[in-house]
């Protein structure tokens, strides 16, 4: 019970962690931004890899949804942080 | 590995995450921010793989594999125009992944024989079945968000009047049979029903939205992906899970807000499909007739020549008829004759927030010529000619001063207080919002006829050559 307080604990605070730093975003790198939050919740991927990888006691569903799992969540990571990147590039000042 | 080692690395990376989005606040820092926030995703990951409860790597490396292929290609051919598509994808990415991994977790507890009884094994399931319900209205949700901007189904609203009442009756079934998980969960039918529930309510909330209403539509769900992951952090008892799931469920949350007050709708008219009914209605030739001015590209630039500062206000329109780097280059030519050139971007001018600036920035535009909204409307006053391509609604004044318009109260651009407007437009036809703009019968507007690309490069030739 202990445990989840702290996580309910942890998940409020980041909440209103993610709030304070959202609104300081400017509205130019908002697309920006959410193709770089959707990278960060890529971050499933780290749950998904244990899924996948839970051995052969498992069934062949359980590493078929595990599978499914890791390439959704990489298809997340590389294309969120890629395209981030591919659009972040082209912002520039003037000269 | 020891697992108090694993969460304070853990927590290094959650750190780097919040030290990315940070980065974002500047476009100077940006990339930066971005590299960091890969980082910390690279330590997550790496970390993980050591831990000792991996036993076989061979889906996890397919996976990866598959799954890299799959998002290298997606984010180096996707057309800037095309983003919101990709976020969609994005999206539903997420959702299915919390699906997947909360569906394997389940599986994994024998089909829920391994939960504690008591209200610890509730708790427990309760996480891992609202991971399921969130996870699956995001991943169909998003698809058919996905389908409908690329267009592969109507953009308009598709339902029927009683679609409300089956959404509803779809979240309370979905409720109720999660709440029965709860008590027993190795009712595998249950568990089965609850997804199959949540992806049909994910489709059915989505159809009946407009295509007007699709930022607000694709900011929530980036919302929904973010709190299934957190959820899923729940689950595992995964701190960075957690930490980066909050941050991202409220960055869709604040992106939504944005949206809905652009475009002066509530979150519940946007979801149920509500549009604002006004008072009387309004002839769009009442509204034009005889006093709507057009003129040549030739006058045009003879206008700007005097010109000491010009605001132009890009739309969607014109990154339809590609005319971006068009408009850039006839930005380029007037700064070159010393006149002072803006760009006025409203946060609904692209088809999700912060679009219209990628777009911009794609023609080269220097994002510190690009001004939002608020900074932009009291400088109208002191702007000699403003130039409108492609937008219509965000510029309409019935917002400002029609108190029975259904846009009353829209937050627009104040175009109409420059001294000269010019509107590129194909014809008079209305926008989104289906109203006749006034703007275009005022004193001091000009109509130019015809496709964006092709009226903007004659103005910048004749300009050119003056």
């Amino acid at each position: 019970m202990e445990m989840i307080v702290m996580q309910l604990a942890l998940f409020v605070l980041s909440l209103f962690l993610g709030v304070e730093l959202i609104t300081k975003v400017p509205p130019t790198l908002h697309t920006p931004l959410m193709s770089g939050t959707n990278a960060i919740s890529g971050i499933t991927l780290v749950g998904a890899v244990i899924a996948a990888g839970a051995g052969d006691s498992a069934s062949g569903l359980v590493h078929g949804l595990g599978f499914i799992a890791v390439v959704m969540a990489t298809i997340n990571v590389i294309g969120g942080y890629l395209v981030t990147n591919r659009m972040l590039a082209m912002f520039k000042r003037k000269n | 590995m020891n697992t108090n080692l694993v969460d304070l690395i853990y927590l290094i990376s959650a750190v780097f995450f919040i030290l990315g989005i940070k980065g974002l606040t500047k476009p100077k820092t940006a990339v930066r921010g971005n590299m960091l926030s890969a980082i910390g995703m690279l330590i997550a990951v790496v970390i993980t793989l050591l831990d000792k409860s991996i036993v076989s790597y061979e889906y996890i490396i397919a996976g990866v594999l598959v799954g890299g292929a799959i998002g290298g290609i997606m984010a180096t051919r996707i057309q800037m125009t095309s983003m919101p598509q990709m976020i969609a994808l994005l999206n539903g990415c997420g959702g299915g992944a919390s699906l997947g991994l909360a569906a394997a977790s389940y599986l994994l507890t024998s089909g829920g024989e391994g939960y504690e009884s008591g209200v610890m094994g509730g708790i427990a399931v309760s996480f891992v079945m609202l991971t399921v319900l969130i996870g699956s209205v995001t991943m169909t949700g998003s698809l058919v968000a996905f389908a409908k901007l690329q267009e592969l189904i109507s953009g308009q609203s598709i339902g029927f009047t009683g679609i409300k009442f089956l959404n509803a009756a779809l979240f309370i079934s979905a409720i109720t049979m999660l709440g029965m998980l709860c008590f027993d969960p190795t009712n595998s039918t249950l568990f089965w029903g609850l997804i199959a529930a949540a992806c049909i309510l994910g489709i059915t909330i989505v159809l009946p939205i407009g295509g007007a209403d699709m930022p607000v539509v694709i900011a929530l769900l980036n919302s929904y992906s973010g709190i299934a992951a957190a959820a899923a952090g729940f689950i595992m008892g995964n701190t960075v899970l957690i930490v980066s799931g909050s941050l991202v469920g409220a960055s869709g949350l604040i992106l939504t807000q944005i949206m809905c007050v652009a475009m002066n709708r509530s979150l519940t008219n946007v979801l149920f499909g509500v549009m604002a009914e006004g008072s009387e209605a309004i002839d769009a030739d009442e509204v034009y007739a005889g006093k709507v001015k057009s003129a040549q590209a030739e006058e045009i630039a003879m206008i700007l020549e005097t010109a000491r500062r010009v605001v132009i206000v890009p739309g969607f329109g014109m990154a339809m008829a590609q005319a971006q780097h068009a408009v850039r280059e006839l930005s380029d030519v007037m700064e070159d004759k010393g006149i002072e050139v803006e760009f006025a971007i409203h946060p609904v001018a692209g088809r999700m927030p912060g679009h219209m600036n990628v777009l911009l920035a794609e023609a080269e535009v220097p994002y510190d010529q690009l001004v939002e909204m608020d900074r932009i409307n009291p400088t109208f006053e002191q702007t000699d000619v403003a130039i409108v391509i492609g937008a219509n609604d965000v510029t309409n004044p019935m917002a400002r001063e029609d108190k029975g318009s259904p846009i009353y109260g829209m937050p627009i651009l104040h175009v109409d207080k420059a001294q000269t407007v010019v509107v590129i437009k194909r014809s008079l036809s209305p926008g989104f919002a289906g109203l006749p703009n006034p703007l275009f019968a005022m004193d001091n507007c000009l109509m130019v006829y015809g496709d964006g690309k092709k009226a903007v490069i004659e103005i910048t030739a004749a300009l050119a050559m003056s």
